[in-house]
């Protein structure tokens, strides 16, 4: 009997083995990545900087908060081994298990903890294992979170709610570890929603938003947690909020997205610029409040506009940037602005490579915008 | 064990106790929700006590028992049938294996606590008592078995990888019974992309558009 269950465990050790080193042999993640990461250079007069990826730039941000502010908690689902996607490493060792700590299974329970907490002076960074799963939190976030300041006229609010959650596509995630739930929140007065592309902006950003007096949810593209990987300053870093940032210059089409799709638009921008096509690239940084002058700013010059998200078209973000710059820029467009985003269905699973905005896609919308 | 903590069974229990419902309520408690243990889950040692809150009738059981645990399902079906209430059963066991492929135990899991539960499992105690109590079942048709099994499962796969995947204009199906127009026009524009652009797309591994 016991050689039996040995031999059973024996050979479920071995298969694991052998799938780890299929994984590392294919190199999988390369084989998934849509995109193409290119680091950018740390900004200057920030002190001494150290490379990271994704995941560790926001672990040392935590891990600023929780030296800085003694009231900082950081808590969730699996936080406290470090976490599912290993963001909270070491930091329950470093401060202590009752500000670094585990909670029930109960994404609802959570935000509202959360909310809780930050009502009652407390810095809280909660994580919500996947943003597919903060769907049971909504009502916390949209009626509780959202709302505390404005129904009690400015006497109370949970501005030090911060809620970080991964997201976007990864190669394989299908229906539930895929979404980008970022257009129910920024239909959510009260809110603010950022999302990062870098690791130097997943640090400044994400202090911002546990500094930022408003309750923040933070959306962190997954497949940049270690795909990413750049020079990111190693002292206190913030970075703004609602600031826009324009990533190259151009003059022919403004390409507008944020977090991963930001790196697919600038290479659609190089691709474009073989045909002899200037594109300026503008990354939102924060979906909710947005930039608005950034952005139009950028397109009363060039007069052409592709926006493009992952998720779904319909009633996605990109639908809010077109009609503000139709309103703000009418006069200065020469063409129809372009939406170029995930379909109206659920997140395929074998058949995101048709889903996805890709490149390829991208890049007929600049040359549709030009020939117009 | 997770999925107790969340909101749904809380109202699902209430709703089928209110609402009379002949259900059945199956709980494998297995002690962790990815890494959490239980004890950071809930207090209590189960969910079985709170049967009863939602005036449930409740049965705890061997959940590596495998004959404790079908004839507590019979005698719950018998109930949920007859009575027309619902049933809670809460089987207590221990989750072997990682969560999923992705997650990796040994980082959590304390030193040790494995090992009792390599002899303490379903598979280990049925073949034990098919073997030695009821000495119907042995080593040989064992390893006979699960070569057969193995086999069966090597076999399967083989024949999947051979199979093409879906068509990519399956993206837009079963979304709504009908498909709407804009989803046809989206599908059509999906064809008429990857058509003008097939080399960037894995086509040869798909079924046609």
């Amino acid at each position: 009997m016991a050689l039996i269950c040995r031999n059973a465990f024996r050979h479920s050790q071995s298969m694991r083995k052998n799938i780890l080193s299929n994984i590392k042999a294919n190199s999988l993640a390369k084989r998934l990545i849509h995109f193409k990461f290119e680091p950018d250079s740390p900004p200057s007069n920030v002190g001494p900087t150290e490379k990271m990826n994704f995941l560790q730039a926001l672990t040392n941000a935590m891990d600023i908060s929780l030296q800085s502010d003694p009231t900082t908690i950081i808590f969730g689902e699996d936080v406290a081994f470090g976490g599912v996607f290993r963001c909270t490493v070491g930091l329950r060792k470093k401060y202590g298990s009752d500000r670094v700590f585990n909670t029930p299974l109960c994404e609802q329970g959570i935000v509202g903890f959360g909310i809780g907490a930050a009502v009652a002076g407390s810095t809280a960074v909660a994580e919500i294992q996947f943003a597919d799963y903060i769907f049971p939190a909504f009502d916390q976030l949209v009626n509780e979170a959202a709302k505390y300041r404005y129904r009690s006229g400015g006497l109370f609010e949970c501005g030090k709610l911060t809620v970080r959650t991964p997201c976007g596509a990864v190669g394989h995630g299908a229906l539930y570890h895929s979404q980008t739930p970022e257009a129910y929140f920024a239909h959510t007065a009260g809110l603010k929603v950022v999302i990062p592309r870098s690791p130097i902006q997943a640090k400044g950003l994400l202090l911002s938003c546990i500094r930022d007096d408003n309750p923040c949810v933070f959306l962190e593209p997954k497949i940049l947690y270690r795909s990413a990987e750049e020079e990111v300053p190693v002292g206190d870093y913030t970075l703004p909020l609602s600031k826009a940032e324009v990533l190259r210059k151009g003059t022919d089409v403004t390409l507008i997205g944020y977090g991963t799709q930001v790196h697919v638009l600038k290479e659609v921008a190089e691709l474009a610029a073989v045909e002899g096509i200037s594109c300026e690239v503008i990354d939102m940084v924060t979906i909710l409040p947005w930039d608005v002058d950034t952005v139009c700013s950028s397109v009363a010059k060039t007069g052409r506009v592709v926006v493009s998200h992952e998720s779904p078209i319909t009633g996605g973000f990109a639908g809010e940037v077109a009609a503000t710059i139709q309103k703000e820029c009418f006069l200065n467009l020469e063409a129809p602005v372009e939406r170029i985003c995930g379909y109206d269905t659920p997140f395929p699973h074998v058949l995101e490579p048709f889903f996805m905005p890709d490149k390829w896609r991208c890049l007929q919308a600049v040359k549709n915008v030009v020939n117009y | 064990m997770g999925l107790h903590l969340k909101v749904t069974p809380h109202a699902a229990f209430n709703f089928a106790a209110t609402l009379d419902a002949p259900c059945i309520f199956f709980c494998r408690n297995n002690g962790y929700a990815i890494s959490t243990p239980v004890h950071e889950q809930y207090r209590g040692d189960g969910i079985a006590a709170r049967g009863s809150g939602y005036g449930m009738i409740t049965i705890r059981v061997d959940g590596n028992d495998i004959l404790a645990v079908y004839n507590a399902t019979r005698k719950a079906r018998q109930i949920a049938l007859d009575e027309s209430r619902p049933v809670l059963i809460e089987a207590m066991t221990y989750r072997v294996g990682d969560h999923s492929t992705s997650d990796d135990s040994s980082t959590y899991r304390p030193d040790g606590e494995l090992e009792h539960w390599k002899t303490d499992n379903p598979i280990a105690r049925f073949t034990s008592y098919l073997m030695n109590e009821r000495k119907c079942w042995t080593e040989e048709e064992e390893t006979a078995l699960k070569a057969d099994c193995k086999k069966q499962v090597i076999e399967a796969f083989a024949a999947a990888e051979k199979r093409l995947k879906p068509s990519p204009s399956v993206v837009f199906t079963d979304v709504y019974d009908e498909m709407p127009p804009h989803l046809q026009r989206q599908q059509q524009q999906m064809r008429e992309h990857i058509t003008a652009h097939k080399q960037h797309y894995p086509l040869k591994r798909h079924e046609p558009l």
